[in-house]
């Protein structure tokens, strides 16, 4: 194979083109190795092959960061659990040679993992890495790893083992692509969290020879080969191998700008924001400071939080959400009751209705941190459905000294009458997570509705178009915070529809950045339309992929 | 012979990680404990793979049993950390 496109599934959103390089294979064994040694001292072998394996994983997550962490003890927990080393003894007092009762034994556990599907089903490829690792330092042979040529590679695999995804960062791998491995795999978490784009799931891989040039797309999951990778790369606009990174604020070819924000969950999520380029926060999910909590947080430690968190932005925006709690999440100093359809119920704003004081703490806290500060702050409200409850939002959040204002459009009777909502309020924000469940009558737990949640259906995207018109013709801002802002080519659209602003997880940002700033605003409403006469969320993918296409350049 | 029946409350279930803070803990307790779901044969208490092999989910209830000195107070703690929110971050 030269030349062609190939697909998997993409996990982990960015573009990067380089020379593919293969994952050194671990060695196979067989039964019908030689038995090289009594079952006694091959199993004193094994056990220290085990033991050596286990305290790697466990230097390696002293070592590690974040979700890697996590994955590193896990595994060596399982490297050093006693069973494999009794599974392994029976093996080899059944005449088993050494290796083969490592990989034998693990493979008893791996059937086990994989008979219950999904995340345990996927920790199979920890477990035979663990044996792959044993395997090596029975036979003395080197362990098998990541490739270091020394220039950019794009690294694939049948899968990666946890050890190699954690020695990625700081390595020639600037994209990844496996022939395995799920949404959910290790993989596709720590590619997101190192932000290298990742295609996982994609059989065809296996096929690819070593050192060909390939593209890969992490938002699309499309794998361009060969000579059509070189012509990717420049309508994609790598100049460079290197990912394209992402400088200055987010806007289109033609200069209008399209602020790109952050989605921030927890007072960590925010220093870490606040130290890229990113230009604020779009969404400030409060909910951290009241989960788990047997009493409400007072206003002075409300105050505090939210203090840090303005700190940290310095002069750059932050919307901050009211508490978005329900019976689905349940807070024992806001007792709401059962009831049998939570997503249809008591929520969001509805609760602040029945909790005035409660909103009332939270907006004073808010408003005394921003004057601590000296500065602005903007706050929304969640599930907001009627004219009516913006203006009691508004009226309320003003009545505590905060000016800027503005409600989520979740509800779809709030997007079908947004230019009454925005005649009441400064700002309104598009949460298409929401809306789209709301508008498909399909719960957002139902993995079976998937499709139906796709942020790409025409009807989500005419209620987007909707809010988008309402807001330029009362030239006020309409931003968008939800999983559809994160795609880069739907970031396209979005703009084309009308609205100002995106935020997303800081990961997402350098892949929208790059999108928008090779389209003029002319091209986002032509993407747009194209999506818009499409029947079917695959359809208008397609469409709207068609006309970007041919209309992207490279940015000057 | 001590034993107790617990609601495992990991949203997640007892995989990967639930499954190792509780397994390091059953080995901590020094005591032979094994873990039951429904009909299947019990496990060792200490073991990963064996833990993690049950598939048990969010909401299930488990038997643990241990015998010898202490073997109560084990057992509270040990049923302690499967009904705790702990086990499921």
């Amino acid at each position: 194979m030269k030349a062609g496109t190939i697909h998997g599934l993409g996990v982990s959103p960015g573009t990067a083109r380089a020379p593919l390089a293969r994952l050194a294979p671990p060695i196979r064994t067989a039964a019908t190795d030689p038995v090289t040694e009594e079952p006694e001292a091959a199993l004193a072998r094994i056990e220290w092959a085990l033991g050596a394996v286990a305290a790697e994983m466990a230097e390696r997550a002293d070592r590690a960061q974040g979700v890697a962490v996590d994955i590193l003890l896990t595994t060596s927990a399982m490297a050093g659990d006693p069973t494999l080393l009794t599974v392994a003894g029976e093996r080899l007092r059944a005449g088993s040679p050494t290796g083969h009762a490592v990989t034998t034994a693990v493979e008893t556990f791996c059937a086990q993992l994989q008979a219950h599907g999904g995340y345990l089903a996927e920790r199979v490829t920890d477990l035979r890495d663990i044996a792959a690792r044993a395997v090596a330092l029975l036979a003395g042979v080197p362990m098998p790893g990541i490739p270091a040529p020394g220039h950019p590679i794009v690294l694939t695999a049948r899968d990666l083992s946890p050890a190699d995804t954690a020695t990625l960062p700081g390595s020639d791998v600037v994209a990844l692509l496996t022939e395995e491995g799920g949404p959910t795999s290790h993989t596709a978490i720590l590619a997101k969290s190192l932000g290298l784009p990742a295609v996982v799931g994609c059989p065809a891989a296996a096929e690819l020879p070593v050192g060909v040039p390939v593209l890969v797309d992490g938002s699309t999951g499309e794998v361009r080969i060969g000579p059509d990778a070189e012509r990717g790369a420049v309508a994609a606009g790598l100049s460079a191998v290197r990912p394209t990174v992402a400088t200055g604020p987010g806007r289109t070819r033609d200069g209008v700008g399209v602020a790109l924000l952050n989605n921030v969950g927890t007072l960590a999520d925010a220093v870490a924001a606040a130290s890229t380029d990113s230009e604020g926060v779009g969404l400030f999910r409060t909910e951290f400071l009241f989960l788990g909590r047997r009493t409400e947080p007072r206003v002075e430690e409300q105050t505090d939080a939210y203090t840090e968190v303005l700190r940290a932005f310095g002069a750059r925006p932050v919307v901050l959400r009211t508490l978005d709690a329900g019976s689905d999440k349940p807070l024992p100093f806001l007792p709401l009751g059962e009831e049998d359809n939570p997503a249809l119920g008591v929520r969001g704003l509805r609760t602040s209705t029945v909790f005035p004081e409660a909103l009332s703490r939270q907006l004073t806290a808010v408003a005394e941190a921003a004057r601590g500060l000296g500065r602005s702050v903007r706050v929304m409200a969640p599930m907001v459905a009627t004219a009516e409850e913006a203006s009691w939002f508004a009226d309320t959040a003003r009545e505590h000294g905060i000016a800027d204002v503005g409600v989520m459009i979740e509800v779809p009777a709030a997007a079908l009458r947004a230019g009454e909502l925005l005649d009441v309020v400064d700002f309104v924000s598009i949460g298409t997570n929401d809306l789209g469940q709301y508008t498909m009558a399909a719960d957002r737990a139902a993995g079976a509705l998937g499709h139906l949640l796709d942020p790409w259906q025409p009807a989500l995207l005419d209620l987007v178009a909707l809010v988008g018109a309402a807001g330029r013709a009362r030239g006020k801002p309409v931003g968008v915070c939800g999983e559809a802002a994160s795609d880069p080519l739907l970031a396209a659209v979005l703009v084309g529809l009308g609205v100002t602003s995106l935020s997303m997880a800081p990961v997402s940002r350098p892949a929208v950045h790059a999108e928008l700033a090779g389209l003029s605003a002319e091209d986002c409403v032509a993407i747009a339309e194209a999506a818009l006469g499409s029947v079917g969320a695959r359809q208008a993918r397609a469409h709207a992929r068609e006309v970007r296409d041919q209309r992207w350049s490279v940015p000057e | 012979m001590a034993s107790r029946t617990v609601t495992i409350a990991s949203k997640v279930g007892l995989h990967a990680r639930p499954a190792a803070t509780f397994s390091r803990a059953a080995a901590a307790s020094g005591l032979p404990v094994t873990l039951s779901v429904g009909d299947k044969e019990p496990v060792n208490a200490a073991s990963i793979l064996a833990v993690m092999g049950l598939g048990v989910g969010y909401g299930q209830q488990v038997t643990l049993t241990a015998e010898g000195a202490g073997a109560e107070e084990a057992l509270d703690r040990l049923a302690e950390l499967l009904a705790g929110e702990e086990a499921g971050q």
